[in-house]
């Protein structure tokens, strides 16, 4: 066995793991609140790279450094995020509590189509390249040419940010509102929890995590479309459900176990069927596994 | 004065959201910016008047629901549907309907009757659809997929068997009508949201493998001169091939509005809405839940595959970029537009979706987000669609009854 090659794509795995995980962790969040999946949450996530763009672009051209560059696109691209996820869920989602189950659906998905049209007409449909923005670091060269310092970067970034996330949700009174709303809606209610702005703070952290990973992913991979949410949202969702949709450490878990799976299929199976493989993958999950890795099997109420 | 204000954040705040991508256009190859001052004009100004308008129907909306529980009055329907209800006013409109379109290709353009061929097309996926989310509430995201795979299974016969259309026709629905069954057996257990999510899966698996299997399907660049569907041996030219073409659709889509009519009203069509009103009820009601989905999902894909050989045959060139999940969107907001469950819905759907766009050219751009919006709004707005479903009515002759039920 060739333990180089199987190394090499662990760390490929890795990398996107991690942002796999950092965008199913909006799909969980949501879908624990309110068991809506946000269809148009890939196209956060899109919308966050082209935001990034614009601002690694503007910037590039007045001559800001690499680090410079970095920090403002990433920091513009997350707080406009925010704001898109919470308008988002104020025009589409809001006025649908209590309707029909498959009303808020189907409005996520007009939601996700015109947001990529947005992007069309604003922008282009053409892909578009992205600047790389992070610098080679030294102490990396050794293994630069399978982990360098931009897989190195995504990864440390997207842990930390779990990590925080993490802590926010166990320790914060607001992180505790959120998990007392999760549990079950009506009763926060009563207790004097205000479900409306927890399902606001709820697609505010899971866009703001989802802009975070567009822009890290796009000065990895060069280049950027407005399809890149669509494959990218199947892909975090199906992560969402491997580790058990509803769970945040189980989008961790999901998100990992999908980049790594995805990464080794590549490499031994064949790369043209890779996103055919993670469809398999969420298909044989649903089918076998609906609870994914770390949720409970709901109990059906008659 | 209170709604003044409100109007005035929103749009400011719509004007801050859309900035960077609305105002700002970067080319990092030649490091040139383009700043459009304009768009953030036309984006605030039309916000303002749409969170007028908005904040008008919410209220409206509102007011309703509470008149709708205090009268119990039923549901108001669009005059158009109202209207097809009165045979007087039905029949003509049908034998107006038919000789339109009966005598149209002999009346317009080649290019004019290509549009209504698709239109067609679309009114026979979205039939087939409708089957399956409309009448049995399964939300079904893979319709192109079964489209595909009815388009495919012409290419490939004629390509490399040269079987004609005819006998490729009913191969073609007969495939898909398989492969809904096929899908349909291991999601049996599914519902809701993962069922939606596992088509979609299921139908990217089907276009990724059409794509990838270069050398049975030509991989992306798709396949060419695939016959068009031959009249006894005759040789057609290309615009007569169209119109023939227009009449076989618009005979199978005849077809398949009088077959789903019919569906809806029998045994099995009950069943359906059966299983979309209640799962666990109609299962207590001795429904076999097994074999009503599997009915659904086959019957409903059957049309795809259908559409899909019909579809193959007049283009003669197909390639997996038709099937993408875009199309599965724009037929699955046909369905929901026109009203799920109601077939008139559904014409009218298309009529709105495909006919419209082509003769408002100037709006062809905006399209897909006229698709987008009309899909939110409709769901805020109208979650019935364009034409209401209505349940079965039975009347009570025997007045003892009807005392009884007064009482």
């Amino acid at each position: 066995m060739d333990w180089d090659f199987f190394i090499e794509l662990g760390l490929g795995g890795l990398t996107r793991g991690s942002i796999y995980a950092l965008i199913a962790i909006g799909y969980t969040m949501v879908y624990g609140i309110i068991e809506l999946i946000n269809f148009a949450h890939g196209e956060i996530y899109m919308l966050g790279a082209f935001t990034g763009l614009i601002v690694a672009g503007v910037m590039g051209i007045y001559g800001f450094p690499a680090v410079a560059i970095l920090l403002m696109a990433i920091v513009i691209a997350v707080l406009y995020c925010a704001a898109y996820g919470y308008t988002m869920e104020k025009v589409a989602y809001k006025p649908l509590r209590g309707a029909a189950r498959l009303s808020p659906l189907i409005s996520a998905i007009g939601m996700s189509l015109f947001l990529q049209n947005y992007i069309i007409l604003a922008q282009t449909s053409d892909f578009l390249p992205f600047p790389a923005l992070i610098p080679d670091f030294e102490f990396m060269e050794p293994i630069a040419h399978i982990f360098g310092s931009t897989d190195l970067v995504i990864v440390v970034a997207s842990a930390s940010s779990m990590a925080a996330l993490t802590l926010f949700i166990k320790f914060t009174k607001l992180g505790k509102a959120m998990r007392a709303t999760a549990q079950n809606r009506k009763m926060a209610m009563l207790l004097g929890i205000n479900a409306d702005k927890i399902i606001s703070t709820t697609f505010i952290i899971g866009s703001s995590l989802a802009a975070l990973g567009g822009v890290l992913i796009s000065t990895h991979s060069g280049q950027l479309n407005f399809m890149i949410g669509f494959i990218a949202g199947v892909k975090a969702f199906t992560a969402a459900v491997l580790g058990g949709i509803g769970s945040i450490p189980g989008a961790m878990l999901g998100g990992l176990f999908l980049g790594l799976a995805e990464s080794y299929a590549a490499g031994y199976i064949s790369s043209d069927y890779e996103d055919v493989f993670a469809f398999s993958l969420l298909v044989i999950f649903l089918i076998f596994r609906p609870s994914g890795i770390l949720g409970k099997a709901p109990v059906e109420k008659v | 004065m209170q709604g003044l204000k409100q109007s005035i954040i929103t749009s400011l705040w719509f004007m801050f959201l859309t900035f960077p991508i609305m105002v700002v256009r970067v080319n990092t190859i030649e490091n040139t910016i383009e700043w459009r001052w304009m768009n953030l004009a036309y984006v605030g100004v039309g916000i303002f008047i749409l969170s007028y308008v908005w904040r008008w129907a919410l209220a409206r909306k509102e007011a309703k629901q509470y008149e709708t529980v205090s009268t119990d009055k039923p549901k108001k329907q669009l005059w158009i549907s109202r209207a097809m209800e009165e045979p007087a006013v039905a029949r003509p409109a049908l034998a107006v309907a038919f000789a339109v379109s009966a005598i149209l290709p002999l009346l317009v353009s080649t290019y004019q009757t290509n549009i209504f061929i698709s239109f067609l097309l679309y009114i026979i996926l979205g039939l087939g659809l409708n089957i399956i989310v409309g009448v049995a509430g399964l939300l079904f995201l893979g319709h192109a997929a079964f489209y595909a795979i009815g388009a495919y299974s012409y290419a490939l016969l004629n390509h490399y068997f040269g079987i004609g259309f005819w006998v490729a026709l009913p191969l073609g629905g007969l495939f898909a009508c398989l492969g809904g069954i096929l899908l349909a057996f291991p999601v049996l257990r599914l519902r809701g949201d993962y069922l939606a999510i596992v088509t979609l899966g299921f139908g990217e698996i089907i276009r990724l493998v059409l794509e990838n299997w270069s050398t049975l399907t030509g991989g992306p660049s798709g396949i060419s001169n695939i016959d068009r569907p031959g009249l006894f041996g005759m040789e057609l030219s290309v615009a007569d091939a169209n119109i023939y073409i227009y009449y076989i659709v618009l005979g199978l889509a005849i077809v398949t509005i009088i077959s789903v009519q019919r569906l809806k009203n029998s045994r099995i069509g009950r069943a359906l809405q059966a299983l979309r009103e209640d799962e666990i009820a109609c299962q207590a009601m001795g429904i076999d839940r097994v074999t009503v989905k599997l009915m659904a999902f086959g019957l409903g894909t059957a049309w795809a595959g259908l559409a899909g050989v019909i579809f193959a045959a007049k283009t003669t060139f197909i390639n997996p970029a038709s099937f993408t999940f875009m199309e599965s969107a724009i037929i699955l907001s046909i369905v929901v537009l026109g009203g799920m469950g109601s077939n008139l819905g559904v014409i009218l759907g298309s009529a709105f979706l495909v006919l419209m766009p082509e003769y408002l050219r100037a709006f062809s751009e905006y399209r897909m987000i006229i698709f987008a919006s009309a899909m939110v709004l409709m769901m805020v707005f109208r979650p019935q669609g364009l034409i209401a479903p209505k349940g079965r009515k039975y009347h009570i002759d025997d007045p003892d009854l009807v005392k009884e039920g007064d009482a």
